[in-house]
């Protein structure tokens, strides 16, 4: 696909890291508030979506050189091994835990083992949603 | 996690690292750093040996599934001890052995030990599993490793065509073996070997005892190559001789044997069982001993010898079963026999055909062929060799001083007492045993005497041979000569092992036997004075011989046996015709036509979920605690029917796609309105990406056509399109009406905070509540993408061939 718009190009730039940010703090938000793994990742994929549209295929691999495809198995591992996890505590596949911490700057938080099982959801449906795309749209010869 | 689980899942983890131990080391054989594992478990189960041989056990608990009775126990008795090392043991010794038998230089070693380990992970997956869920687990794990293993020079035909027979034979076994293991927990309500034991004679009177029984031993016969199921074993041959030593004659086919043996406590006394058991394995022994003599190949005639050796060791048991029938009273310790001998042999057989395994590499590396036609005259070139064969044979042949004598002798001890047995009706077909194991014992000399003979006597033909023969390496004698040591050394010593290892297996078998804190006395002795058995084996050296000398005379009878009766022809045409067949079918439904796929569907959701409907009188209207519609719904209504029209009418792929999007925002808003924020903000954004995906995929269609279809082709549209959408209108009504259960959300809305520390219910069911269907969510995710990916690029890849 090749479009050259610079209005929207020039929007998008502004825009996309808006998104992304947005898309950061839905995953991040999850637990307690809508959000969560999966929208957050489709949200991040939704902005990529909006950078390959706007600018070539090429520049945007130049600025996030990423292998879509590896983020889905990185994501899969990541959600298996959190399953994993918890056998040391000799728990049931998949058992979560939480916690409240003092944490530096941020004060009382709640951590989550959740959040890295999530962590595992949000990457593969980044690297999967994305992968489809690209496979779809790269396909134009 | 303790320590048992880590010795279970070491070489899975192993294999882990080993493609990076190959890649880093090219220099050093692979096999150097693999073959140090199965020495460390293999000290480390041998450090367990005197507190199993006090007659203890080792339990350890780890839940897996609590919630379905499924937990990773490790329940260490004799038996499972016993196959443990001979599991470590073997397998040590087949590493070191492979080492010399493939290059490093030309085959793919990784793989090869990854799958090894996988093997062996699993094997001692089975052996020392409590759980019947988790056993079979590993159980098929062991069928794909060997799988894996048969196929390992996958470009040759045979390799695969092997493969294939061993996973079909063995996974159809497997899958039957799984529906007994369903019954058995149906009728106990417990997946637990130790506990079904436990409820004792209750379960024996169940209606569903006698099919859990049948199906179980269909997985141990397939998996064991017993008759009729044994023609996978000989395909099998076609894997590297290392695997074949350790797969083919030591492990995988003796699970069959060990899970028997394992469930003895369950279903032995019974004359079914008994039967079965005993019937099967003395059909095995005779007719895989009597085919073992025609065959050319020397693997082949080790694998028809397999076949024949696990038939033996399954008649014992079978018979050895008969002992709990009578129970405590009186001299049971006469019953015992068969099984002491089952379990005497099974440890004699690892041992000798092991190390005449090795043996056959040894001469197929040499010479290039393993054919005895070609071979022949190979003693004085390789005396090292023709000693270790010479002295595997004489024990497989059952010959005094070596231990597999000790194991025939009791053997023919088991059929003669079990021919003597007044019960089972065994009075009238009993005889049928010693003539059997006789007439098969006769045989096993013979092709002893040929796998020797035509070796390693008779002329060299040095012309017909690809390489020069000479002796092999040190390091590739080294484990068979140290398997034929222990063949010599369990002759001479025969009670070295009786209260270390064989009793306590003997123990696990029939626990019945024993009073609490008993253990079996276990005597083996080398001369056992001139009895019937010695004169049995004195008639098989006698008629062996003359059989032997006399072989191109009858040799001729073989060719008698119409070859359209032969199992394998049976195997292939079933095969075939599985396949025309499945052709077939799928060529009546699989059209390429995605109207005629979803004519299919939706035709199915009517079908079923419309009757289902009418059947249960499930469909309620009720209005009384329905909201209020108000403006707001109506409105998003109208616009979503509206949105709806617009597709089906629109002339552009754009507007319809837009259109189609329109309806999913609308959907969005119902959510906000209804106050779901997180599904709205889902919808919405599955509505933004999945439009963008519409759109990048029809970008390179051509623009929409008005096509002329005919009326009957709209009219099952249209019939189809409306009864879809009356159907699950109806369904929306009859689930509001419906009251009849209390609603789950209260459920997690209760405890989402209590328990997984979560605000938002959604995502706490997600990761938390129901965290394994998301992570197979994702999975299928996963899946769905790199399919995507590869359909198109293996497309682009191969030019323009569809």
């Amino acid at each position: 696909m090749k479009v050259n718009d610079v209005i929207l190009q020039t929007y998008t730039k502004a825009v996309a890291f808006i998104i992304l940010i947005f898309s950061l703090y839905l995953f991040l938000a999850g637990h307690n508030q809508p959000g969560g793994g999966f929208i957050g990742g489709l949200m991040t994929s939704a902005a990529l979506v909006l950078l390959y549209i706007a600018f070539d295929m090429k520049t945007v691999d130049n600025m996030i050189p990423i292998d879509f495809r590896k983020m889905v198995a990185l994501g899969l591992t990541i959600a298996v091994f959190t399953g994993f996890g918890s056998f040391i505590f000799q728990v049931p596949f998949l058992t979560h835990s939480f916690g409240y911490f003092r944490l530096p700057l941020l004060g009382e938080t709640e951590l989550a083992t959740a959040v890295m099982f999530d962590l595992g959801v949000y990457l593969t449906v980044v690297g999967g949603t994305m992968t489809i795309m690209l496979a779809i749209a790269e396909d134009d010869d | 996690m303790d320590l048992l689980h880590l010795v279970i899942m070491a070489p899975f983890i192993y294999a882990g690292f080993v493609p990076f131990l190959y890649k880093e080391g090219r220099q050093i054989h692979t096999g150097w750093l693999v073959v140090m594992l199965p020495i460390v478990l293999f000290s480390t189960f041998a450090r367990m040996i005197p507190t199993i041989a006090n007659g203890e056990t080792v339990q350890k608990d780890l839940a897996w599934i609590p919630s379905l009775g499924i937990n990773f126990t490790v329940y260490v008795d004799g038996l499972a001890l016993l196959f443990s090392l001979l599991i470590t043991g073997i397998g040590a010794l087949v590493v070191l052995y492979s080492i010399y038998y493939l290059s490093k230089e030309t085959e793919a070693l990784d793989y090869f030990y990854v799958y090894l380990l996988l093997f062996m992970g699993s094997m001692l997956g089975v052996v020392l599993s409590d759980n019947l869920g988790v056993m079979y687990v590993f159980w098929e794990l062991t069928s794909m490793a060997s799988f894996l293993l048969i196929a390992f020079w996958h470009d040759r035909e045979k390799s695969r065509y092997g493969a294939q027979k061993s996973l079909l034979i063995t996974v159809f076994g497997g899958f039957s073996m799984l529906a007994g293991i369903v019954l058995l927990q149906q009728i106990t309500g417990t997946f637990s070997v130790r506990e079904i034991i436990g409820q004792g004679d209750s379960i024996t009177t169940h209606a569903m005892f006698l099919p859990a029984m049948v199906l179980l031993l269909i997985g141990a016969f397939t998996k064991s190559a017993q008759f009729p199921f044994h023609i996978w074993l000989p395909d099998a041959m076609e894997a590297p001789t290392p695997v074949s030593a350790y797969l083919h004659s030591a492990t995988m086919v003796k699970a069959g044997i060990y899970l028997v043996a394992r469930l003895s406590p369950i279903f032995a006394g019974q004359a079914v069982w008994f039967w079965l058991v005993a019937g099967f394995g003395i059909a095995t022994l005779f007719w895989g001993s009597f085919n073992a003599v025609k065959q050319t190949d020397l693997k082949a005639i080790l694998a028809f010898s397999t076949i024949s050796q696990l038939g033996l060791i399954m008649c014992l048991l079978g018979l050895g079963s008969a002992a709990v029938y009578f129970g405590l009273e009186g001299n049971n310790v006469l019953y015992t026999t068969a099984t002491l001998a089952a379990v005497f042999h099974l440890i004699n057989h690892a041992t000798f055909k092991g190390s005449l395994f090795m043996i056959v590499g040894i001469i197929d590396h040499e010479t290039g062929t393993r054919d005895i036609r070609q071979l022949g005259g190979l003693m004085s070139l390789m005396p090292i060799t023709f000693t270790i064969a010479l002295l595997g044979a004489a024990s497989m042949a059952g010959l005094p001083p070596l231990n597999g004598f000790l194991s025939k002798e009791m053997f023919f001890t088991g059929v003669l007492e079990a021919s003597q047995l007044s019960l089972f009706n065994m009075q009238t077909w009993g005889i049928l045993f010693p003539v059997l194991a006789w007439l098969g014992s006769v045989f096993t000399f013979v092709y002893c005497a040929i796998l020797v003979f035509k070796t390693f006597r008779g002329k060299f033909q040095p012309d017909k041979l690809e390489k020069t023969p000479r002796e092999a390496p040190f390091g590739m004698l080294l484990a068979p000569l140290i398997l034929v040591a222990l063949v010599v050394i369990f002759g001479l010593f025969p009670n070295m092992l009786a209260s270390s290892l064989i009793g306590p297996a003997l123990a696990s078998i029939l626990p019945q036997l024993l009073s609490p804190g008993e253990i079996f006395e276990a005597q083996l002795s080398l001369w056992h004075g001139f009895t019937p058995e010695l004169w049995m084996t004195i008639g098989v050296i006698a008629v062996g011989t003359l059989l032997y000398l006399s072989l191109p005379k009858w040799i001729g009878l073989y060719r008698l046996f119409p070859q359209k009766l032969a199992l394998n022809q049976a195997y292939d045409q079933m095969l075939i015709g599985l396949e025309r067949r499945a052709n077939q079918v799928m060529r009546l439904h699989m059209t390429g036509l995605v109207r005629d796929y979803l004519v299919y569907i939706f035709g199915f959701v009517i079908i079923i979920v419309g009757s289902t409907l009418f059947l249960s009188n499930g469909f309620v209207f009720e209005t009384d605690h329905a909201a209020p519609i108000g403006v707001y719904e109506a409105v998003l209504a109208v616009v979503m029917v509206i949105a709806a029209c617009v597709v089906i009418f629109s002339k552009t792929r754009l507007t319809a796609i837009l259109a189609t999007g329109s309806v999913g925002y609308m959907m969005a808003l119902f959510f906000v309105l209804f106050r779901a924020p997180d599904l709205a903000l889902t919808q919405l954004i599955v509505e933004t990406v999945s439009v963008a995906l519409f759109l990048l995929c029809f970008f390179h269609l051509p623009k929409l056509k008005k096509e002329g279809s005919s009326l009957s082709f709209k009219l099952t549209n249209l019939l189809i399109s409306l009864g879809v959408g009356l159907v699950v209108t109806l369904v929306a009504f009859a689930s509001f009406g419906t009251n009849g259960f209390e609603p789950i959300s209260t459920h997690f809305l209760e405890t989402s905070y209590k328990e997984a520390g979560g605000l938002n219910v959604v995502n706490v069911i997600l990761v938390d509540f129901r965290g394994f269907d998301t992570l197979f969510e994702i999975v299928v995710l996963g899946m769905a993408a790199l399919g995507v990916y590869v359909l198109i690029k293996l497309r682009l890849a191969k030019g323009d061939e569809p």
